[in-house]
């Protein structure tokens, strides 16, 4: 810069210091290591040195004194490169390292890139209730759709159609079945005995304790069976049916199924399905025993009745009727579960998160339907006196 | 092809009987249209390359052609067959015929290579187990997996299960054959021997093959033909033998795809 007089200088920091050379030139000194540490050098200082007047027209860099530097002082240029666009400020980098005037060069000229998705704009608030009712309704639909195609597979599964691997229903129904009764047992026991204590606290002021068995069995073996067998099985294995079909869907596997002319439908939903309706009847039966044994441990170890006084009202209290209701309850919940489970897996997006995504919603799902569903048969055995 | 057809973009006349054709494809997704008005034709036999820069369509026009996605507009017919107006069923008898290697192998994870290899066989056709298994893994050892047969996916390295999925994409001796960037992710080495692969299956068994890649040596060694895609117009601005177009092609965007951007290795 050798045809620069400088005139004056501030020291805002060690680093940068201001100067001012002939036809009204901001001259920026730097000086000494620019390193990346926590507040190096921001262009607010440039900023007020450009406002200041007399306003200068260019801005040119002294670098005699630079020692090492790194990105951050890449950054500083850039932004100091920012600022003078918005003023209509000319920028000479000839003083600049030939290292850093590269790397300027490049940070400035990174085209941008028009064929990536746009970022989405902030719409106004009909639009977003618009866009919202859209998916609603497009979701619904995908519902309906994915319930008829997965009754036309059971249909054909049913009638021998089905293209599927027998392992993968037998793997399915293990899964569903003997691995989740540990955690069914424990459930179940545990249901068994809080329907006993909550029972005993009132029924205990009447000396009608005995009734307590009536209580747990008819409780069980009516709603909480079902409905506890059912939640359970959501969490555990509707979120791996999400999440299996959703990693499938993220690998390509489903898609490599579909153009192999496999329907994914027969192949993977299916024997899902069927594992549920045949393991959730004999699950909620296990769980209504397991629940009448956590009353009866209550009833005699709390309320000092007999395990045979117990078990006895229990049979005269529960009916047939009240068992098998449960029990197909269960197995409508199962469908619940396995559809819930299936579909989110299906409509999972194509990264690692959204497979997370999938698992939550398919438990969220299956418990909402799930308690609908239970108030609707509520309702109905009640219409139909059962 | 001549230098002023391969400068202007137009469809290249193939010699061969037109095998595949695509007629005013629009894809997009929602309102946001990815590529527009793709008009090109595979000849039966060929090797057809789908090009063009990371992220342009290349992929998402693969999956259009063999349905996996519906098109917002025109069609793809294989022979007389229009696939896109088609019934679920013809679909899924036409794609019977077609062989498909995903980007990342795609192998069910639950079975083994040989089961993998297997699966199409199986469901297809009345072989025996054993026979199906012994196909299994003649098809393997192929694609030089000789021994993995038992192997499950998770045990095996990303180049391998590609070479599995391709092993299982030709378990039917598919008439088409759809590779999706079938050397991405491999070693030179390897990659070139998956190209021989693509050129044996070719040579050998009559396949018509559509490769999506953005590999220039693979796309240069193998390719009778292709389609060059460009993200920022959002529609094809070539077609051709991509050494034709090497030699010959005027536009820009074009030449430096195929010269790897080699007018000036700092460009913007």
């Amino acid at each position: 810069m050798h045809c620069m007089r400088v005139e004056s200088s501030a020291l805002p920091s060690s680093q940068l210091s201001f100067g001012r050379a002939s036809g009204e030139t901001l001259v920026l000194a730097l000086a000494g290591d620019w390193r990346l540490r926590p507040g190096f050098a921001s262009g607010a200082a440039v900023e007020r040195e450009l406002e200041r007047p007399p306003l200068s027209r260019r801005v040119a860099f002294n670098a005699q004194e630079l020692g090492e530097w790194d990105s951050s002082l890449l950054a500083f240029i850039t932004e100091v490169v920012e600022l003078c666009h918005a003023r209509d400020v000319a920028v000479d980098f000839s003083e600049l390292p030939s290292g850093l005037k590269r790397m300027v060069e490049l940070a400035e000229a990174v085209p941008e890139e028009k064929s990536a998705h746009s970022a989405s704009i902030r719409a106004p608030l009909a639009a977003r209730v618009g866009a919202a009712t859209i998916a609603y309704v497009q979701s619904t639909g995908e519902f309906v759709s994915f319930l008829g195609a997965v009754t036309i597979a059971l249909g054909r599964f049913v009638t021998g159609r089905a293209r599927y691997r027998r392992v993968d229903l037998m793997v399915t129904i293990q899964d569903c079945g003997a691995n989740a009764f540990g955690i069914v047992t424990l459930i179940s026991f545990l249901v068994g005995t809080i329907l006993a204590f909550m029972g005993a606290v009132q029924l205990e002021q009447f000396g009608a304790a005995i009734y307590v068995a009536d209580l747990v069995g008819i409780g069980m073996a009516r709603d909480m069976g079902a409905m506890m067998t059912a939640i359970i099985m959501a969490g555990r294995t509707g979120a791996a049916f999400a999440a299996q079909l959703g990693t499938m869907k993220v690998t390509q596997e489903i898609d490599a199924l579909t153009t192999m002319g496999i329907s994914p439908m027969e192949f993977l939903v299916a024997p899902r399905v069927l594992a549920l309706i045949l393991m959730m009847p004999l699950l909620c039966f296990y769980s209504d025993l397991m629940g009448v044994l956590g009353g009866a441990a209550v009833g005699s170890g709390v309320l000092g009745l007999s395990f045979t006084t117990y078990f006895r009202e229990t049979f005269h209290a529960v009916t047939l009727g009240d068992v098998l209701g449960g029990v197909f309850k269960s197995s409508v919940y199962g469908v619940i579960i396995a559809i819930a489970g299936c579909l989110r897996g299906f409509q999972c997006g194509n990264n690692s998160s959204a497979v997370g995504d999938a698992a939550t919603s398919a438990v969220v799902t299956g418990i909402v339907f799930i308690v609908v569903a239970c108030g609707a048969f509520a309702l109905v055995f009640n219409i139909l006196g059962i | 092809m001549d230098e002023s057809a391969a400068a202007t973009g137009t469809t290249s006349p193939t010699e061969r009987p037109a095998c595949i054709a695509v007629r005013g494809l629009t894809m997009a997704y929602g309102s946001f249209v990815v590529m527009r008005d793709l008009n090109f034709t595979v000849g039966r036999g060929d090797i057809f390359i789908i090009m063009g820069g990371s992220g342009c369509g290349k992929s998402t026009l693969l999956r259009h052609m063999i349905g996996l996605i519906e098109p917002a507009a025109g069609e793809v017919c294989y022979g007389a067959f229009n696939f896109t107006k088609a019934g679920p069923q013809a679909r899924e008898r036409m794609l019977r015929r077609f062989g498909v290697l995903y980007q990342a192998g795609a192998l069910w994870g639950s079975m083994t290579l040989a089961e993998n290899v297997g699966l199409p066989l199986e469901e297809f056709t009345d072989l025996s187990p054993n026979e199906i298994r012994q196909i299994a893994a003649l098809k393997l050892a192929l694609v030089g997996l000789k021994g993995f047969e038992d192997f499950y996916p998770s045990q095996i390295s990303g180049g391998m299960q590609k070479r599995a999925g391709l092993a299982r994409a030709m378990a039917l001796d598919p008439e088409i054959l759809f590779c999706d960037e079938p050397s991405s992710g491999l070693d030179p080495i390897s990659s070139r021997l998956l190209d021989n692969l693509i050129l044996d299956l070719r040579d050998n068994l009559g396949a018509t093959v559509v490769v999506v890649s953005h590999e220039l040596a693979s796309i240069l060694a193998i390719g009778d033909n292709s389609v060059f895609l460009d993200g920022e117009s959002r529609t094809m601005i070539a077609s051709g033998d991509p050494k034709e177009l090497l030699a010959h092609s005027t536009d820009p965007r074009v030449h430096r795809f195929l010269t790897r951007g080699a007018d000036g290795r700092r460009t913007a």
